[in-house]
């Protein structure tokens, strides 16, 4: 009773935010920060590190391994969201349309493979294309498509697709989810007067869904990027932790957990995860100008 | 000659109905399809981790074999997969209670209280979602080094109390669907504020602590990078650390290795067909209201 009294409202809404921030300085905050510093500096994981300045950042900008993962990722990346994004926004449009029968069922399929353990995924992946006990190439010898098991892991073009192809399979479904949010908050009216002006379905999606939507794509081409820059379980598991064939599905994450955990250079390790920091915001920035610039125009 | 053009137009309808109809099977069909692939891999997950390796290596396989319990016998002489089990229950279990209870509290704190920097400190929590977790990742392992927490399920646990995508969720649902009355009406009747929180706020938000407490349990228990970096232990390791362990030790027995992916995905697919409808409702929710 007293406790009550003596405070008034405001402290106590200090009160009930105070252990999310501290929790938040002590393990979020205060790590980043952390790192930061010992981008700065050289060490080992065993000794005290040793301030090097931004030594450790003009020798990122020039390492051909750190440069290669960069293009790995964001070729990855690319290669899995343009479909991702398009088709799922196709899936999207078709299952809220009000005809249509086992709606929920298909959406749920769909969204499965997202809430999958990545890093099982990515080793079960693996075990399908292993060159001679994979099924994949099982499969397409009992068929006859194939006389000998083709060696899909020695392929460097093929393995990115592949990882490409996980992250579609993973991420379709919930982008999906969230542009059938969107789309249920666009009022019908609109189509219901386009189609009344005799304006076909094809000139509905693209004049009047797809513009009406630009603040959902914008938010899932955002969020992808962030997400995207960060792969590493399925990659990981996918080459058994290698990268291989060539060092090309070594993503910068897994070239960080390598750097920083396989090697003990941890300060090179931290300067890696702040360039990609850095990349990650100018693109989020990039994206938004022009998204903004665009909406402009028309 | 009227007779005519209305036998004309009869046939276009029926032509134009067929055509709609095909139209829709091959809907059907895409759609379908596309279900098969979404599921067809898990399929052969569960049927290969049924046979034995010999069987695996030799030839394609569609249906279930009788070897299951023969890898499972193996898996648990090699690996200890039940400690696997628990501790991923720990960590995700842990995870979830701890970013419930301080992410309702937190909520609450900003969505009833007008006290100064509300907003403002509001909007920087939000504004560390963009930040990806590996920034921290170096840090924190010297830092948790430092203060004895590495090599322990706190060090994966302890952060959940900072879940910001839990706060701003529970945030919309307090915002929207309780009033201030009620906690008028508490203040005067004279319960303490914490007892508000615990006695009214949590049990009136249980069906958003319900949605956002299964997004959380699966994205612990599907964490992977945290444990891996932050546990050295084997025996204190989540099931995807020990899958990733079993494919650097036994990487030729691959009826171990199916057997393996199958049981650290089985608890997720448990929890989606129960709770599928309340996973899909709450992405949904989460990402169009901000």
């Amino acid at each position: 009773m007293m406790f009550a009294k003596r405070i008034n409202k405001g402290n106590s809404g200090y009160f009930f935010i105070a252990p999310f921030f501290i929790v938040f300085l002590l393990f979020g905050l205060y790590p980043i920060l952390y790192s930061f510093y010992l981008s700065l500096t050289n060490w080992d994981g065993l000794n005290d590190p040793e301030f090097i300045g931004l030594a450790n950042y003009a020798r990122a900008v020039i390492d051909p391994l750190f440069l290669q993962s960069l293009f790995n990722t964001f070729f990855i990346w690319i290669v899995s969201v343009v479909p991702q994004l398009t088709i799922s926004l196709v899936l999207a449009v078709i299952l809220t349309n009000k005809f249509l029968k086992g709606k929920d069922f298909f959406r749920a399929v769909y969204f499965f493979p997202n809430i999958v353990t990545a890093a099982s995924l990515g080793l079960l992946v693996s075990l399908m294309f292993d060159w001679q006990t994979g099924s994949v190439n099982q499969l397409l010898m009992s068929i006859g498509i194939v006389d000998n098991p083709f060696d899909w892991k020695n392929n460097a073009l093929f393995m990115q697709m592949l990882v490409s192809a996980i992250l579609f399979f993973q991420y379709f479904g919930y982008s999906m989810l969230i542009y059938i949010a969107g789309l249920q908050g666009i009022s019908p009216e609109y189509a219901e007067a386009a189609r009344v002006d005799g304006a076909s379905r094809v000139q509905i999606f693209f004049k009047i869904t797809v513009p009406l939507l630009k603040p959902i794509i914008l938010f899932q081409v955002i969020t992808s990027l962030i997400g995207g820059v960060q792969i590493f379980d399925q990659p990981y598991m996918l080459t058994a932790g290698s990268g291989a064939p060539d060092h090309a599905t070594l993503t910068s994450v897994m070239y960080l957990y390598r750097t920083a955990f396989e090697q003990g250079r941890f300060g090179y390790g931290a300067t890696i995860a702040f360039c990609l920091f850095l990349v990650i915001v100018t693109l989020s920035i990039v994206s938004y100008l022009v998204s903004r610039n665009r909406s402009k125009i028309s | 000659m009227n007779k005519q053009t209305v036998s004309v137009n009869k046939g276009n309808v029926s032509i134009e109905h067929r055509k709609k109809k095909r139209a829709q099977a091959s809907l059907y069909l895409v759609l379908g399809l596309l279900a098969a692939i979404c599921l067809f891999p898990f399929y052969l997950m569960i049927m290969y981790s049924t046979h034995t390796n010999a069987d695996i290596t030799s030839t394609f396989l569609f249906l279930p074999g009788n070897h299951l319990l023969e890898n499972l016998s193996r898996m648990v002489e090699n690996v200890n997969i039940f400690r696997g089990f628990m501790n991923s229950f720990i960590i995700a279990g842990g995870s979830t209670a701890l970013t419930l209870y301080f992410g309702g509290m937190t909520a609450y704190g900003f969505s009833k209280f007008k006290f100064k920097y509300n907003t403002v400190l509001f909007l920087f929590m939000l504004a560390t979602m963009m930040i990806p977790a590996q920034l921290a990742l170096i840090g924190s392992y010297r830092w948790l080094g430092m203060i004895g927490l590495l090599d322990s399920h706190a060090a994966i646990i302890l952060p959940a109390a900072a879940n910001t995508f839990a706060v701003f969720f529970i945030k919309q649902f307090l915002d929207g669907s309780v009033p201030d009355d009620v906690l008028e009406s508490a203040r005067i009747d004279g319960a303490g504020e914490l007892k508000i929180f615990h006695r009214i706020i949590l049990p009136m938000i249980v069906p958003a602590l319900a949605a956002i407490g299964i997004f959380t349990f699966i994205g612990a228990w599907n964490n992977f990078i945290s444990p891996l970096v932050l546990l050295f232990s084997e025996e204190k390791y989540p099931l995807p650390v020990m899958v990733a362990m079993i494919q650097g030790y036994y990487d030729t027995d691959y009826g171990l290795m199916y057997l393996g992916v199958a049981m650290s995905v089985l608890p997720i697919i448990i929890v989606f067909s129960i709770f599928s409808k309340r996973i899909m409702g709450s992405v949904a929710i989460g990402a169009v209201k901000g």
